[in-house]
């Protein structure tokens, strides 16, 4: 039994994280059309975002709430950047934002190659999330549980906004219908920055918690992207609630396929999961009915 | 295209022809034309990613998966050929008395590797390519899932060290089938097969472009549901298109193993692939020359400012990304057709042809 309820705890908490990584994207890809490749470089700034706090803040406890913000709008800053020099010339032909935004994230990896040490930084684990927490007899990991928790903050804070602040009216009129939203007198283009930033900081702070479970280096976003496009396709596109299935779902996959036979393999049957499973409902989870044709 | 610019093209292959295999060896030493070899390996790959991407907006972005299985396939042979009655070296390194993996097995054989470097990504490509394309996947999420299977198998390959070599990869190969990789002259042959080789997959897609199968892959390019409408599988001139290119790709890569000497996951995964989009966008995706010309400017900035100058060379990559996208999005072979628009009629810009589908694709 425990063989079976290990993974589940431990695959949830791997789950969470891809959410996280996923979040931004459901925002930018999902709601905005833009195929943001360079998201996983968002999440490696936000994880040296936390570095450098803990420079200046040396208590590792006060530092990392500290860093969660930080990372949001420091991360969220380099998205606005490539919005508005970029990204607002492309949203007529988003296959090529993809390309663009390729060389955006290989110009962001070699620069964090330059700055910080190549193997990487440390970022020091607060105190408070050494330890276990027992919950119906089986001990979790504070850390796991930790991403867990902020996981669903962000969930949780990203619905809220988008569904009761005039913000998030704006985001969805826009996306639902871009000409007329533009004719109520929502500005189309101060909506779509908004939403980029968001997207973007939501990646820095996917970064902070990574930062708390693995290395911190310039080849740390690189390995979420692919992921994280495959969890929001296979969730369907604009839909908060798919994502989250998909993210955890493919967690628990993750974390399975890894109990039964290697890492790397699980990586592999993970991937082939998706694929498969995107055979099955070309649209992912759940999908909005539209009468647009394929 | 008129008839008078489709000859043109083929003309154009011939000064081509005369270039790489008349003037090149007369002009360059072994060592140059060893990397122009590998150079023709990476064009011909990206000849089939102008004829999937260019003309038929399907962005291939796991090329290395079909190129794996090109090298790997020649690779095996090449162990094999070089180990003799033996189990490989490296192998032995891991588990000195387990018998040699099955799947090597076969690769004893001339007949069937060559076979295996021409129907596996027929085979690989065509049940992919079946299953995407007739579930409708296309734009952004083919794109994503061909580069999620270029990780996956990249992943794979470096977790079996003892199957496949892993992360150092297959090398130290002596002899291609009978000959001695070390003598130049036969160094020179595998350039002359390569270059050879590149010049037929070039007039292949000239004579597809020329074709009805050319016009109607550009037409599904740029409206896939008009040419549905037409009574026409979209699907079927896709796949086409997909397993051509799948075979250039595992082509190139059977080829670069003997000119390069070693065949890493790091050749054929995330990066590698990308690379490989990268000298088709610079060199134009849709033109004839653009992909392959592109492909060997981008393969030369790789391997001599790349290990001289690696930051630099991230960097020049990334920024090429940027700007060919941005500015040049039909590459640099548009460039003359657009400076000249530009002097008849100075305000007013071409408009890219590309794009229209692309925007119907991942919004819907």
């Amino acid at each position: 039994m425990d063989a079976l309820i290990a993974p589940l705890l431990n695959g949830s908490a791997q789950g969470a994280l891809l959410l996280l990584a996923a979040l931004g994207l459901s925002l930018t890809f999902g709601q905005m059309g833009v195929i943001n490749m360079a998201h996983g470089e968002f999440l490696m700034i936000g994880a040296f975002a936390a570095y450098l706090v803990q420079q200046v803040i040396k208590a590792s406890d006060l530092s990392i709430p500290v860093a969660l913000p930080v990372a949001f709008v420091v991360a969220g800053l380099f998205g606005l950047l490539l919005e508005v020099t970029i990204i607002r010339w492309m949203y007529r032909r988003p296959l090529d934002t993809l390309l663009v935004t390729v060389g955006v994230g290989l110009i962001l990896q070699q620069a964090a190659l330059q700055i910080f040490p190549s193997q990487g930084v440390p970022v020091e684990k607060p105190s408070w999330l050494d330890g276990q927490l027992n919950i119906l007899g089986y001990a979790w990991p504070l850390r796991q549980l930790f991403t867990i928790v902020l996981a669903v903050a962000c969930v949780a804070a990203l619905s809220a906004w988008l569904k009761y602040t005039s913000f998030g009216r704006r985001i969805r009129a826009t996306v639902h219908n871009r000409d007329l939203a533009e004719t109520t007198g929502i500005s189309t283009r101060a909506i779509d920055r908004l939403t980029f930033f968001v997207g973007s900081g939501l990646a820095g702070v996917a970064g902070v918690a990574a930062s708390l479970i693995g290395g911190t280096n310039s080849q740390m976003g690189a390995q979420y992207i692919i992921p994280a496009f495959l969890v929001v396709a296979a969730g369907g596109i604009g839909q908060l609630k798919g994502t989250i299935i998909a993210a955890w779902a493919v967690g628990v996959a993750l974390s399975y396929f890894a109990y039964w036979t290697t890492g790397s393999l699980a990586q592999v049957l993970a991937f082939i999961l998706v694929i498969v499973f995107l055979q099955l409902r070309p649209q992912g989870l759940f999908t909005v009915r539209t009468r647009s044709l394929a | 295209m008129t008839k008078s610019k489709s000859w043109l093209s083929l003309s154009g292959i011939g000064v081509f022809a005369v270039l790489l295999l008349a003037v090149a060896p007369l002009m360059l030493t072994d060592h140059w034309l060893n990397n122009l070899g590998k150079y023709c390996c990476w064009a011909i790959a990206a000849v089939g990613i102008g004829l999937a991407w260019g003309r038929g907006g399907m962005l291939v972005m796991g090329q290395g998966v079909f190129f794996a299985l090109g090298a790997y396939s020649m690779a095996m042979h090449l162990t094999l050929e070089t180990a003799g009655d033996r189990i490989p070296g490296f192998m032995v390194l891991y588990d000195p008395l387990a018998p040699l993996p099955m799947f090597w097995e076969p690769f004893r054989s001339a007949t069937f590797t060559l076979l295996a470097i021409v129907l596996l990504p027929v085979i690989v490509a065509g049940i992919l390519g079946y299953a995407l394309f007739k579930r409708r996947v296309k734009g952004a999420y083919f794109a994503i899932l061909t580069q999620a299977l270029a990780v996956a198998l990249a992943v794979l390959i470096s977790s079996t060290i003892r199957e496949t070599g892993g992360d150092t990869g297959l090398s130290d190969f002596k002899y291609f089938f009978g000959f001695v990789l070390n003598d130049p002259a036969n160094k020179a042959m595998v350039y002359f097969i390569a270059a050879a080789l590149l010049i037929v997959c070039l007039l292949a897609v000239w004579q597809l472009y020329r074709s009805r199968f050319g016009e109607l892959l550009v037409a599904t390019r740029d409206a896939e549901e008009r040419v549905r409408f037409l009574g026409y599988d979209p699907a079927n001139v896709k796949l086409v298109a997909f397993i051509v290119s799948a075979l250039m790709a595992s082509i190139g890569g059977a080829l670069f193993v003997p000119i390069v000497g070693i065949i890493t996951p790091a050749e054929i995964g995330a990066a590698a692939s990308i690379l490989m989009i990268a000298g088709v966008a610079f060199g134009g995706r849709a033109s004839l020359f653009g992909p392959a010309l592109g492909a060997m400017a981008v393969g030369w900035g790789q391997s001599s400012l790349g290990s001289t100058w690696p930051e630099g060379w991230t960097y020049i990559l990334g920024l090429l990304f940027i700007v060919v996208v941005l500015f040049l999005p039909n590459g640099l072979s548009s460039l003359p057709a657009r400076l000249a628009a530009a002097r008849r009629k100075p305000d007013v810009q071409p408009t890219p042809v590309i794009v229209a589908a692309e925007l119907e694709e991942v919004r819907s």
